[in-house]
């Protein structure tokens, strides 16, 4: 991921929408507080969005999430002004992007913001490919770069061979692939993605979620996402905003949302959650309890038995390299003196990725007598899991 | 009322003034109705005076146009303009049976002898869709960018439809005379409202959020309209411009009424003589035409949109 920006890229303040032809009324029962149901029964005004104030990061997936009707599609409308708010600001990058003139927003749109829609969206009279370029011909670029582009893009979500068919001929998961692929196409920094993945299969719908996190962690785009699926959101989100009735209910990293939510909505949200599968390795895990550095038998022994713990982790150069158990030593002692090299007894232990869900490491942990390391690919440890952190973040309730 | 009796002729009177309007419709009085009538006519009848030749001078160029397409369609040789009408056909539907049966159809209706009069009809009948064409669809799309548009030219449209078309062949004929360019005008008023309607139906039936995804990738107006709304809005459009057709061909024996010549005047002789079967044959061949122009836009149409075909929604 990019270097944590010091401002953030996207900065919503004061953001309200409503709808209907006397937003001014509700815009007065908004600072009076008054709630949308409220003000609809009052002056018969929608109101769509109520004072939203966001910050999203360069670099992150957000994750804006709430029922049908809580105005997730008219906030990220606002990214682009596809609707003009009744009152707030939103900055892009340091633009004000209300200030924009027409022309203006038209190149804010073309090269800063893509997005993709929940149902597809596709130009129904153009093929897959001319589809895929279309950002760019609006650009006004010619047709053999055009296609050289578009074509790479069609690849890269694995649609190669498409080309020359018509979205109607394809399914609903390749026609968002083509969506996806022509939201990439432009090369913008920030992609908007309205319920991108509800109107797929669940099997199609969590394979379009592998690949767009495959493609982030390649492309590091900023990305605001839409969705009502809160395992979608958890999946995906490095924060998530949750929004009820044009109000924001909460904002946060997922373990936050799952542990910690800010009210009854969110809390209801999250009862059903299936926290096995959405918690990871690196969100429950510890430093190890007992550090080795030492690889003297006798010392080892020592700060095992002060720290009274029946297992060491042994630590060269800040490398890990395996697991002691105290009785090894005990035995070993007492069979030949200290001549044995530490390193002699170490146990090759078990090791988890941080990315594993709960789920997949709880039967590693229960079969082991001591705390699994969590390990990345590239060797990087990271700290242990217990048996004890694994069940009681499972169980574990709202404190 | 007939409890209570009339005592004085002031009463019997009151009462007698309340029966009359409960009974018959209280009229203008018909020397006021007279002078309306007169008023606006005279007016009429002095505008056109004054101002008939500067307008029919406006015509000229259509006038010009129309006569010399009929004179092309004329002294072409019968078998070039079968040749080029059925490779019209073919280019546009890519049929070979419609081919055929075009075909069968022209030499059909020039062996009864009426080719003189088909070639006259045709050639203003094309006009007139052009002409419809051209001025309809910007009229269509005006009204789809704006609901204030909407909103004024829908009863023009309405009244367009309804009104029966001799009223309005009345100032027409008044202002230009009999002819044909009176008659293209006639024709295209009674004809032009399909077009308008579905283009302007057609647009706004795109798909919302098509429309937004152009805008999104930063289309400017333009780019929307041509790229997204006027392809999307062609099966729509195309079905208007049918319907235009048909309509403009149903127009042909009333624009006869006004000296245009071709299939209607034959027509209109057979019902002021009763010759039946001369009525029967031209009404016939101007079926033809009409079934021609109808299944050669169709399957062009058709043609055209097969990608369309199927739900682009999952
Ligand atoms: N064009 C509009 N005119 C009037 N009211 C609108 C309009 N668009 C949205 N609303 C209202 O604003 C509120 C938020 O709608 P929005 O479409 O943003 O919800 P959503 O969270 O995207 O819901 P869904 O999950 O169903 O897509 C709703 O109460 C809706 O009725
Ligand atoms: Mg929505």
């Amino acid at each position: 991921m990019a270097e944590p920006a010091i401002r953030p890229l996207v900065q919503v303040r004061g953001l309200s929408k409503v709808f209907g032809d006397n937003p001014l009324v509700a815009m007065e029962r908004i600072g009076q507080g008054h709630s949308k149901d409220q003000i609809l029964e009052q002056t018969g005004q929608t109101v769509g969005l109520n004072t939203i104030d966001l910050d999203i990061q360069a670099g992150e997936i957000f994750v804006i999430m709430g029922l049908s009707g809580s105005g997730k599609s008219t906030l990220i409308r606002h990214f682009n002004r596809l609707i003009e708010p009744t009152q707030g600001q939103i900055t892009v990058d340091g633009t004000d992007v209300m200030t924009l003139s027409e022309k203006q927003l038209e190149q804010f749109r073309r090269h800063k913001m893509s997005m993709v829609f929940q149902h597809f969206g596709l130009l129904p009279h153009r093929t897959v490919i001319e589809n895929v370029g279309y950002g760019l011909m609006v650009q006004g670029i010619e047709k053999s770069e055009r296609r050289k582009k578009a074509g790479a893009w069609l690849d890269a979500v694995g649609l190669d061979g498409y080309e020359e068919r018509y979205p109607a001929q394809l399914s609903g998961g390749q026609q968002q692939r083509v969506g996806l692929a022509r939201a990439l196409c432009t090369d913008a920094d920030i992609l908007l993605m309205d319920e991108a993945f509800s109107a797929l299969d669940p099997l199609i719908r969590s394979e379009m979620q592998d690949q767009l996190i495959a493609l982030q962690d390649r492309l590091h785009k900023t990305i605001i996402f839409i969705t009502h699926d809160l395992d979608e959101a958890l999946r995906l989100g490095d924060h998530i905003a949750i929004l009820k009735d044009g109000l924001i209910s909460q904002v946060g990293r997922p373990v936050d949302i799952l542990l910690r939510p800010a009210d009854a909505y969110v809390e209801a949200f999250v009862r059903d959650v299936n926290r096995a599968r959405v918690l990871t390795a690196d969100v429950v895990m510890q430093p190890p309890s007992c550090r080795l550095t030492n690889e003297n038998l006798e010392e080892a022994l020592r700060q095992m038995r002060g720290e009274e713990k029946d297992y060491g982790y042994l630590f060269k150069e800040d490398n890990f390299r395996g697991i002691v158990s105290r009785r090894a030593i005990e035995a070993e002692i007492s069979k030949s003196g200290l001549k044995v090299d530490l390193i002699q007894l170490l146990e090759k232990p078990m090791s988890v990725h941080p990315g594993a869900s709960l789920e997949k490491i709880l039967p590693t942990t229960l079969g082991h007598p001591y705390p699994i390391p969590v390990v990345t690919d590239d060797g990087d440890f990271q700290g242990v899991v217990s048996q004890k952190d694994v069940i009681s973040a499972l169980t574990e309730t709202r404190g | 009322m007939a409890a209570a009796r009339p005592d004085t002729p002031y009463e019997m009177e009151m009462v007698m003034a309340v029966e009359n309007w409960l009974t018959t419709f209280p009229e203008m009085e018909r020397a006021d109705l007279i002078a309306i009538r007169k008023a606006l006519d005279a007016g009429y009848r002095a505008f056109s005076r004054s101002y008939g030749d500067l307008i029919e001078s406006l015509f000229d160029p259509l006038l010009y146009f129309l006569v010399w397409f009929e004179k092309l369609l004329l002294s072409t040789p019968w078998w070039l303009v079968i040749l080029i009408v059925v490779g019209l056909v073919y280019g546009a539907s890519r049929s070979p049976k419609l081919l055929v049966g075009v075909a069968v159809s022209l030499l059909l209706i020039g062996y009864f002898g009426m080719w003189e009069n088909t070639m006259r009809t045709l050639s203003i009948i094309t006009v007139c869709t052009i002409l419809s064409i051209t001025l309809g669809i910007p009229i269509g799309i005006m009204m789809a960018r704006s609901d204030r548009t909407q909103a004024v030219v829908t009863p023009v449209l309405d009244i367009m439809q309804t009104m029966p078309a001799f009223v309005y062949l009345i100032p027409v004929v008044m202002l230009l005379g009999i002819g044909k360019v009176p008659g293209v005008i006639a024709v295209v008023i009674y004809a032009i409202p399909p077009v308008i309607r579905l283009t302007n139906l057609g647009i706004r039936l795109v798909d919302k959020e098509v429309l937004e995804a152009s805008m999104a990738f930063g289309a400017t107006r333009r780019q929307r309209l041509w790229g997204v709304q006027m392809p999307l809005a062609m099966p729509t459009i195309m079905a208007g411009i049918n319907q235009t057709i048909m309509m403009a061909l149903a127009m042909v024996v009333i624009a006869s009424m006004i000296g245009v010549k071709g299939l209607g005047q034959p027509v209109l002789k057979s019902i002021t003589n009763q010759y039946f079967t001369m009525g029967l044959f031209n009404g016939l061949a101007i079926v033809t035409l009409a079934i021609i122009f109808d299944r050669v836009s169709q399957a062009y149409a058709r043609r055209t949109q097969r990608h369309l075909q199927g739900n682009a929604h999952g």
